[in-house]
């Protein structure tokens, strides 16, 4: 049974300027003790997911769809009950655990206080409890009596991740979980995250736009453009096969070293994420589409320059790009366990769901 | 795709580099310390703080056109070097010279031609002014009112903006920085360092606040600032990906020294020492979540240890492979200094030089 379904989930965010789609129908699934990587840059939405799974946006904004975690459909659950999801069910370990802290309590009443909210465990059992904790994120059970500021970043990330484990959760996740730490301090706690991932038989949902890191710990990528997943599958082969032109960008962003195709080239992706506000029509992608470019470019050379000109070419592009600008792709069975939502992916008949 | 298997580079440009033989800055044997802080009574009671040594004999060239990465941990001292090139930090010994004159009192002169990109764009732009103040800043503060061919403060800064890829300059004039994304806003931060038209360009982790997409546009901009004007330029980072894609030369930095140093080719795929391997290690990648990692204490640069500074985290001194060679007792109480094994390819390690002394070439 999956830990974790979600079905065609939309989250608005209401604004002034009114509602502002931040993730537009994401169907996702996550089994029992695997990892998910779910990439993308900021704004495409990943964080919003994270949140909306344990249901801590902004009371105003509109969720849709379905979120089922261990079987419990999140969006109806009473505050109670919500309470009991939150940390048991599901955990967050958030970025820049710098700041996530209480100054002014050790860490050991932190990690404590979890334990005694959520379970019917006196004061005595969640002290053995932390020790125990603090030992699987190899730090001496002494600590427990330290205050935040005197460990170092790691250390902290370690101790969120205690948190975060504190209630025995059946999905944990980690959002940017090491964008603010040093390359080997990064390289510990990613390991350490992955044995107790293991140990435990944790489902993990990882959450960067680093496609490195994810290749590194996760199972499966899910990549997110613009409020949807545009491409899915085996991390392995989706960073290093990618399919979708933007998983092709994000790959190249960090590449490997030896890999001589970015030696001396480094390889980015014109233009700006669409404003969730104002969506492309089209695939949300075609605006800074290499291969839309290149076929443009293959219409007219002097397109680029002149927008009539642009205007004129788009009408006159071959088929599969004739599409591009006016039908958004849906995501489509590509391969071995592979999705991906283009034009130039699969058969464009055979939607996947 | 493991390392081996990547295919041979295709002829072309790609691999072509285009620094020169002369040397625009030149750092001799530099030292910069800190003082640690002591508790107000401590201090009374004459009590001094721990003496850090974060940098502590740097030495190295800078040539004409040429990038270089400066890389290693937090704390090793690539960003206090970068700083004491600018001449943001005073120097507790050593020198740094610019095309062969030492750095002298007067650095405004010196700063119109080294300009520093640091690494938070967000954080270094004053919100309060519009982008084309922002950029015309360095100009007011030179004093420049025409370019070298007469042109008005706007052509300038118009052209500064459309080099730095803000297309059409115009259109950012007026706008404050908090309309722009993140990649534009770094792009006012380069436009506003060579407006100046320097010649060396010192970047402090230049894109590691920027989303993936938009680190290779960036990236993209500092090599073609590089190939059309000739510019030279430091890269301070901790990313070895990065160095891979755009530096000709990379120096390791370990505990306030240079450990490694040489081509870029060199260093990342056969590196001689042990902590540059480290380092390589750690680089994300698939399955590489099964390689060692460095155990031991976190470098602290009050306590540098006696001899090779990096043997108590070395792994050919804890595996015995050093006692094995002979060079323990070197390596845990003699310093040593680079020394080249290789053309242009420095290292600083007892067991690189057995290495290398042992197995001639044919």
């Amino acid at each position: 049974m999956s830990v974790l379904t979600l079905e065609d989930l939309k989250v608005t965010y209401q604004t002034s300027a009114g509602g502002v789609p931040a993730v537009r129908g994401v169907n996702l699934e996550i089994e029992k003790g695997e990892v998910v990587g779910l990439a993308g840059e900021s704004g495409c939405g990943k964080s919003t997911i994270a949140s909306a799974i344990l249901r801590l946006l902004p009371s105003k904004t509109e969720i849709e769809g379905k979120i089922e975690l261990d079987g419990q459909d999140v969006l109806s659950l009473s505050p109670g009950k919500l309470r009991a999801v939150r940390w048991s069910g599901a955990s967050i370990i958030f970025q820049g655990a710098m700041h996530a802290m209480n100054p002014v309590q050790t860490i050991g009443d932190q990690i404590a206080e979890a334990i005694l909210v959520h379970q019917q465990g006196g004061e005595r059992e969640a002290k053995v409890r932390v020790g125990s904790l603090l030992e699987q994120v190899n730090l001496p059970p002494r600590r427990a009596k330290d205050y935040p500021h005197e460990l170092s970043g790691g250390q902290k990330q370690r101790v969120m991740i205690a948190m975060a484990l504190a209630c025995s959760p059946s999905l944990v996740i980690a959002d940017e979980p090491t964008t603010a730490l040093d390359v080997m301090v990064q390289a510990q706690v990613l390991r350490l995250m992955k044995k107790l991932q293991a140990d435990l038989g944790l489902s993990m949902i990882f959450i960067t736009h680093d496609l490195s890191v994810l290749v590194e710990t996760s199972d499966r990528l899910a990549i997110m453009y613009a409020g949807k997943i545009i491409e899915e599958g085996p991390a392995d082969t989706v960073f290093h096969s990618p399919q979708h032109p933007y998983t092709e960008a994000l790959a190249a962003a960090f590449p490997e070293i030896g890999d001589r195709r970015f030696r001396g080239k480094p390889s980015g992706l014109g233009g700006d994420p669409p404003d969730p506000a104002n969506m492309p029509t089209g695939c949300s992608f075609h605006p800074r589409c290499p291969r839309l470019a290149e076929a443009v470019k293959a219409v007219d050379p002097e397109a680029i320059r002149d927008p009539e000109r642009l205007k004129d070419a788009m009408e006159r592009l071959p088929t599969p790009f004739d599409t591009c600008s006016t039908t958004e792709p849906q995501l489509v069975v590509a391969g071995d366990r592979r999705k991906a939502a283009c034009v130039l992916v699969g058969d464009s008949a055979e939607v996947a769901r | 795709m493991s390392r081996t298997e990547i295919p041979p580079p295709p002829q072309g440009p790609a691999t072509e580099l285009t620094r020169s033989d002369e040397t625009v800055v030149e750092v001799e044997d530099l030292h910069v310390t800190f003082r640690g802080r002591v508790s107000f009574l401590a201090g009374l009671r004459g009590a001094k703080g721990a003496l850090s040594r974060a940098v502590d004999g740097v030495s190295f060239e800078l040539k004409r056109g040429e990038v270089l990465a400066l890389a290693g941990e937090s704390g090793c001292g690539k960003t206090t070097t970068a700083r004491a090139i600018m001449g943001l930090q005073p120097v507790d010994a050593g020198r740094i010279l610019f095309e062969g004159q030492p750095l002298s009192r007067d650095l405004k002169a010196y700063r119109r031609r080294v300009q520093m990109v640091f690494q938070d764009p967000t954080g270094t732009l004053n919100p309060r002014k519009t982008i084309y103040e922002i950029v015309a800043e360095g100009l007011r503060i030179h004093r420049i009112h025409r370019g070298p061919n007469g042109e008005t403060e706007e052509r300038l800064v118009a052209q500064a903006l459309s080099n730095a890829g803000l297309r059409p300059p115009e259109r950012f004039f007026l706008s404050y920085p908090h309309e722009l994304s993140g990649g534009q806003r770094q792009r006012v931060v380069i436009a506003g360092a060579m407006v100046l038209d320097p010649e060396v360009i010192v970047a402090d982790e230049p894109v590691s606040n920027l989303d993936a997409s938009v680190r290779g546009e960036i990236l993209q901009l500092l090599m073609k600032l590089r190939d059309e004007l000739g510019l030279s330029i430091i890269i301070v980072t901790h990313d070895l990906g990065l160095a891979w894609t755009v530096a000709d030369r990379v120096a390791i930095m370990y505990l306030g020294r240079i450990v490694e140093i040489g081509p870029a080719e060199d260093v990342l795929l056969n590196p001689y020492h042990p902590y540059t391997k480290a380092l390589l290690d750690v680089v994300p990648e698939a399955g590489g979540l099964q390689r060692p990692i460095l155990a031991g204490e976190p470098p602290d640069p009050t306590r540098i240890p006696e001899g090779c500074r990096f043997h108590p985290r070395c792994p050919v001194v804890s595996s015995g492979k050093a006692a094995q060679m002979g060079i323990e007792a070197r390596c845990r109480g003699e310093d040593l200094q680079l020394e080249e094994l290789a053309p242009a390819h420095l290292a600083a390690c007892y067991a690189a030089h057995e290495r290398t002394a042992t197995v001639e070439p044919d």
